[in-house]
């Protein structure tokens, strides 16, 4: 074992090599023999009943198999796509949740809602197909903006008023009564911008269906394939567990969008059975737009009750939430309980009280993105502080450290017990690696040049691994969320391990490896990694909300003491001592006190041999599972520090210095979690700077290509300084908290917030886009001219 | 992508008897305007007449007090071309910044001409140099080409060959990108030939590329940045959409025109 | 249907095709050369950026029958796992990739830019060099360290 691929080393990534050949093998580079491709026609309205619907042209046409409608699932029995966690409202009853058919049923909610499927031998032939179907829409109002929402008419007869639920946290009393006793009261309105991820590899799916054996096989762009199959089998009803087989290969990114389960997939796979071939499907771009989960989405009323010291004594937050046309797998549980609870931030908080509405609109669902709520919180807390702040004249960085939580364990009014933290100490760093104490020359200098300059800060809090399974469910959860792991050591002392976590982009086949081989005191050549196939891993949850490192990574270890202590029991038999006297250190089990010793490989092929034991008293073989059900989330937390310089004449915003001062507890391997902050930072600046959904009036995407939904490139974005002060996790065995959002958490508030500094006033919009900063810098002079 | 027929012509002529044959045809240049525009299926030409294989298309070269410039020489040609950087050094700066770098590996100035999209930036240079625009057929002067928005003065079956621009003193093009598409929000171009100063907008117009009478009556009697200072371009019949009002459209006109000046005259 | 030949990775390729068969869809579908991949359909991306005749274009937005006649290199055709082009170990050493979707538009773009501007590259000329080629997951900061090492070990 190296110290170069131990644990804390930048080991460089194994699974580089295929993708850096173009020998990857994501969803669409398969190909099943004889498949056939679907292409499927989309509402053009937002809204609209569908009166008519004729398909008999498109069947005739060339090449088509098969032309399937919501009729055909409903003729077959297939259920509806679901939404996996069931929120209370106020009152303790239950969400309102309209049905989500894979195909419409006479009515359509969205532009790019699934109207039917047609089945050809080539693409080209099932679009021309499309062309045929004549659709008899009976338009209704399109329901856009929230604020109207309630009286906009019924998308779902379930819920007259277009409100899902109507959710509250915290204690209300408590909470005015901090208010009554305020010295000064913070107000602010918020919008946190719609966000669509556009993951670079668009979703796919091919579903091949095997009439011999009576297996399904659906390939997928997807983070989770166990939770795939078990939604399609025990609530969509394509067929039982062991008949449906889903592997998500190569993966492009996911970004909490490839987490759910869509329309398309579960189409593809049932359809393999009608049409009795392989069906494929590959989303192009505007489809992607139209149909993935769209991210955030949030207008928030929020006020903060200051003491005359500046101490903060109590937050109040109203906030809709924009859950789109349909609940989306893991929809309604974003905007509460993975947001309500992060509002107390850094933050020593005494009271807490938040109320959530989630609305229906006519727009694509709405669901997960890198952060999924925790960013929507971290907007808000981060932003209301600075403005705090400057409206009670204080420095931001001090007024943060006068109101940061300083002792740990605390417990914050909204749920959440934070186990450990440094805050003052990132904060710390992060003045000095931004060199806050020379910004006032900076400014001025920029001043000269006819530049504004501005600094924004943002002191995030992040919940990963969310966890324990018992607790989860108590809220409402549909599933546990724990992770699996499985060590198969071979006969020569190789080793697989078989995880339920999914990578797309993280680096698990390193990380894993790294961690395992380390453990093991083994070459990490020697160790193979293996995710994404329920049919090689027995079940596992899937990688989001950053949890593959706290949670997937607790499983491997859990497992692999577990291999350890079998291999003392071989090691016992083939040295002849007692199995107390077998000691396990850098890859050899040894006999204390002598130099009796065998290697891990020499005791897992003592392990296959078994000749040197009996079968009755200890079986052969070396394998081990393991299931780890956390104890508690682990809570990332970092100050990011953003600088920038505007241009007042065109309203461009040059973002001139990055600081991210991170702290993610013990680290595997830091050149890894370096690509994820700054990977997190660039979709956090995107959110600020560039990216917006934008429906018109009548529900169109008006956003659904690259020409107008504007992605973050090389030359929006400047190089990161990246520092870490960590203190490890208490609540799991590698002391780890999880990274893959910290980013996308941090970036927009200190964004904003080094905008608004810049311009001098508060009315800066997300994204802040040269037009809108321009609009901003004018208010701005008027202000100044004003005074 | 609808089906269509295909052909490679080899000449000119070849290639103009080809679509008075097709009426419903197309000419394929770079196609990096075309046929994206195909693949979303917003057109649906018969069939595709491919210049990319024809003769005598391409080229750079200085023609007395010309450049002259082949329709179908791609933008990076012109962009590194060490004639067009001499004498108008502000064109291939131009062409340095259409798309990006495989665009401009690929997309012509033909194209990008003959197309007329009112973000596009050649249109600005051609009109703001008073461009001579040579098809198969006859010559056109730029003021009568570009017609409006993907609007110009060429008929059925007529192809530009060729693209002649009159070297000026000093000319410069700045162009401020919409954020998502990097097309031109607001793009001028400015030329100073003699006594002559013309000043052309692509990006902003609602009805393609125009020259700013406001900005060339600035900058008439003196040629500096300064001369534009507290110029008001008028937002009617600007374009207004989510990425910019018209207003602020017409506010970066004379910005764009002033970065344009100042890089003009730079020493 | 119309006939193209093209030299793909030095090896000569004659098909007959539909002309609107597109050269991504050429490379994927007739070749099997996965590599180049498609991540749009406005011509922004550059997942699919191949080199005709030595030049960067996207290959999502060419004709295949269009290139006739023409040398393409992807990116299976600049590099294999035990002999790597120096872009393809640059990216790998400075973690250049996470999903690799977008990866090898961005070696194949890379590779252009040094042929067009050199083997010393700065951090400016990289950014705004690499516009045509989006990436969701690295915020390009070891994009343009990786272009950086690659140009420099490229001479």
């Amino acid at each position: 074992m190296s110290a170069k691929t131990g644990v804390g080393a930048p080991v460089l990534r194994k699974e580089d090599f295929r993708f850096i050949t173009g020998k990857g093998q994501y969803t669409d580079d398969i190909n099943r023999q004889d498949q056939a491709y679907a292409y499927f026609l989309r509402s053009p309205h937002a809204h609209a009943n569908i009166k008519k619907l004729d398909i008999s042209a498109a069947q005739k046409a060339p090449g088509v198999l098969g032309v399937l409608t919501g009729d055909d699932l409903a003729a077959d029995k297939i259920g509806g796509l679901i939404c996996g966690w069931m929120i209370h409202n106020k009152d303790g009853s239950p969400m309102k949740a309209g049905a989500h058919p894979a195909l419409a049923q006479g009515k359509v909610r969205y532009v790019g809602d699934h109207v039917a499927v047609v089945i050809a031998d080539t693409y080209a032939q099932a679009k021309d197909a499309a062309e045929k179907i004549i659709v008899d829409y009976q338009v209704l109002p399109a329901v856009v903006d929230m604020n109207k929402a309630k009286s906009a008419g019924a998308i779902h007869d379930v819920a007259p008023d277009n409100v899902v639920y109507d959710w509250h946290l915290g204690d209300k009393a408590a909470t005015d009564a901090a208010f009554s006793k305020a010295k000064h009261v913070t107000k602010i309105d918020l919008v946190n911008n719609r966000l669509i991820p556009n993951a670079m590899e668009p979703r796919a799916a091919i579903g091949d269906f095997d009439s011999g054996t009576g297996v399904y096989t659906l390939y997928t762009t997807s983070q989770n394939p166990h939770v795939a199959r078990l939604v399609l089998s025990a609530f969509v009803g394509i067929a039982p567990e062991h008949k449906l087989r889903v592997i998500a290969p190569d993966v492009g990114g996911g970004f909490g969008s490839k987490i759910f389960i869509y329309a398309e997939e579960t189409v593809c796979v049932w359809a393999s059975k009608k049409v009795g071939r392989p069906v494929k499907w590959t989303a192009d771009r505007t489809e992607a737009f139209l149909s993935d989960a769209h991210g955030r989405d949030h207008i928030s009323h929020a006020e903060l009750a200051l003491d005359d010291k500046g101490k903060i004594l109590g937050l109040r937050v109203k906030t809709k939430a924009n859950l789109g046309a349909y609940l989306s797998t893991f929809s309604s549980c974003v905007p509460t309980y993975l947001y309500a609870p992060l509002l107390s931030g850094q933050y020593d908080i005494p009271a807490i009280y938040a109320e959530v509405e989630g609305i229906y609109t006519t727009t694509a669902p709405v669901d997960a993105y890198r952060g999924a709520g925790r960013p929507e919180a971290t907007f808000l807390i981060e932003r209301i502080i600075e403005k705090a702040a400057r409206e009670t004249g204080s420095d931001p960085a001090m007024f943060r450290r006068k109101n940061f939580i300083k002792s740990f364990p605390h417990q914050t009014p909204v749920i959440m017990a934070y186990d450990t933290g440094n805050y003052t100490a990132s904060l710390d760093l992060a003045l000095e690696m931004a060199d806050y104490k020379n910004f006032a020359k900076r400014k001025k200098d920029s001043a000269k040049n006819g530049k504004l300059r501005g600094i924004g800060f943002s002191a995030y809090i992040e919940a990963c691994g969310i966890a324990p399974s018992a607790a989860v469910g108590s809220l409402g959860a549909g599933v546990g969320l724990w992770e699996s792991a499985e060590i198969r050591v071979n006969p020569v002392g190789t080793v697989e391990v078989l995880t339920g976590s999914h990578s797309h982009g993280q680096g698990h086949e390193t990380t894993f490896a790294q961690l395992v081989a380390d453990r093991l005191g083994i070459d990490i050549d020697s160790v193979a990694v293996v995710h994404g196939d329920t049919d090689k891993v027995q079940f596992g949850m899937g990688t989001y909300g950053s949890r593959s490192g706290a949670v997937g990574m607790s499983a491997i270890v859990k497992a692999v003491d577990k291999v350890i202590a079998k291999g003392k029991k071989v090691a016992a038999y083939a040295l002849e001592a007692a199995e107390k006297d077998i000691q396990f250190k850098d890859g050899r089990f040894s006999v204390a006190g002598t130099d009796k010793s065998l290697a891990f490989g020499e005791v897992a092929l003592q392990a296959y041999i078994a000749h040197k034991f009996n079968g009755q008293d200890l079986e052969p073989g070396l394998k081990e599972g393991a299931f780890y059900d956390p104890t508690n989330f682990t809570f990332p937390s970092g100050v990011h520090i953003c600088e920038v310089e505007i241009d007042p004449d065109t309203g461009t915003t040059d973002i001139v210095k990055w600081t991210a001062v991170d702290d993610f507890g013990n680290v595997i391997n830091p050149m890894i979690v370096e690509g994820q902050v700054h990977g997190g930072i660039a979709q956090g600046v995107g959110q600020a700077l560039l990216e917006g959904a934008h429906y018109n009036a009548d529900g169109q995407l008006v956003t659904a290509s690259y020409m107008d939904y504007t992605m973050p490139r090389a030359d929006d974005l400047p190089s990161f300084d990246v520092g870490m002060t960590n203190t490890p996790c208490t609540t799991n065995p590698l002391g780890i908290k999880g990274c893959g959002e910290a980013g996308a958490i941090a970036a927009p508030p200190a964004v904003i917030n080094a905008i608004t500094d810049a311009v001098g006033h508060e009315d800066v919009p997300m994204p802040a886009t040269p037009y809108a900063v321009w609009q901003a810098c004018q208010k701005g002079a008027r202000k100044l001219a004003a005074e | 992508m609808y089906a269509f027929n295909y052909h490679a012509p080899k000449t000119v002529r070849q290639a103009a008897t080809l679509l008075a044959k097709n009426e419903e045809g197309k000419v394929l240049a770079g196609g990096q305007t075309l046929l994206p525009t195909m693949k979303q299926r917003l057109a649906s030409p018969s069939a595709l007449i491919d210049l990319n294989h024809a003769e005598g298309m391409t080229g750079i070269e200085q023609k007395g007090r010309n450049i002259v410039i082949g329709a179908m020489t791609r933008h990076v040609e012109v962009a590194t071309s060490a004639v067009v950087k001499n004498a108008i050094p502000g064109l291939a700066a131009l062409a340095e910044g259409i798309g990006d770098a495989a665009v401009r590996n690929r997309g012509t100035i033909g194209g990008s001409i003959a197309n007329n999209d009112p973000a596009a930036d050649y249109p600005s240079a051609a009109l703001a140099l008073n461009a001579t625009i040579i098809t198969n057929k006859r010559k056109i002067t730029a003021d009568e080409f570009f017609q409006g928005m993907f609007a110009t003065a060429l008929e059925e079956g007529e192809i530009i060959v060729k693209v002649s621009f009159p070297i000026p003193s000093k000319a410069a093009y700045e162009k401020f990108p919409n954020p998502a598409s990097r097309y031109a929000l607001v793009g001028v171009f400015v030329a100073k030939k003699g006594s002559d100063v013309r000043v052309a907008v692509t990006g902003a117009g609602s009805n393609g590329v125009f020259r700013s009478k406001e900005c060339e009556a600035a900058l008439a009697s003196r040629f500096n940045a300064k001369a534009l200072d507290g110029v008001k371009v008028a937002a009617s019949g600007l374009n207004a959409d989510m990425h910019a009002s018209a207003d602020y459209r017409a506010h970066l006109i004379p910005v764009m025109a002033k970065r344009a000046v100042e890089k003009a005259t730079a020493k | 249907m119309a006939s193209v030949t093209l030299t793909v990775n030095g090896k000569q390729v004659t098909a007959t095709v539909d002309p609107r068969t597109l050269l991504a869809q050429f490379l994927r579908e007739n070749l099997h050369l996965t590599g180049t991949h498609v991540g749009c359909d406005t011509s922004q991306c550059g997942a699919c950026v191949v080199h005709v005749n030595g030049r960067a274009v996207k290959s999502c937005t060419t004709l295949a029958v269009s290139c006739d006649g023409a040398s393409v290199t992807t990116i299976e055709g600049i590099g294999t796992p035990d002999n790597l082009h120096p872009m393809q170990t640059a990216f790998r050493e400075n973690h250049g990739l996470q999903c690799g979707f977008c990866t090898p538009g961005m070696i194949m773009s890379a590779i252009d830019i040094v042929n067009r501007k050199g083997n010393k590259l700065d951090e400016h000329t990289i950014r705004e060099e690499l516009e045509g080629n989006i990436c969701r997951c690295t915020g390009y900061h070891n994009i343009v360290k990786a272009v950086a090492q690659g140009a420099a070990a490229m001479k």
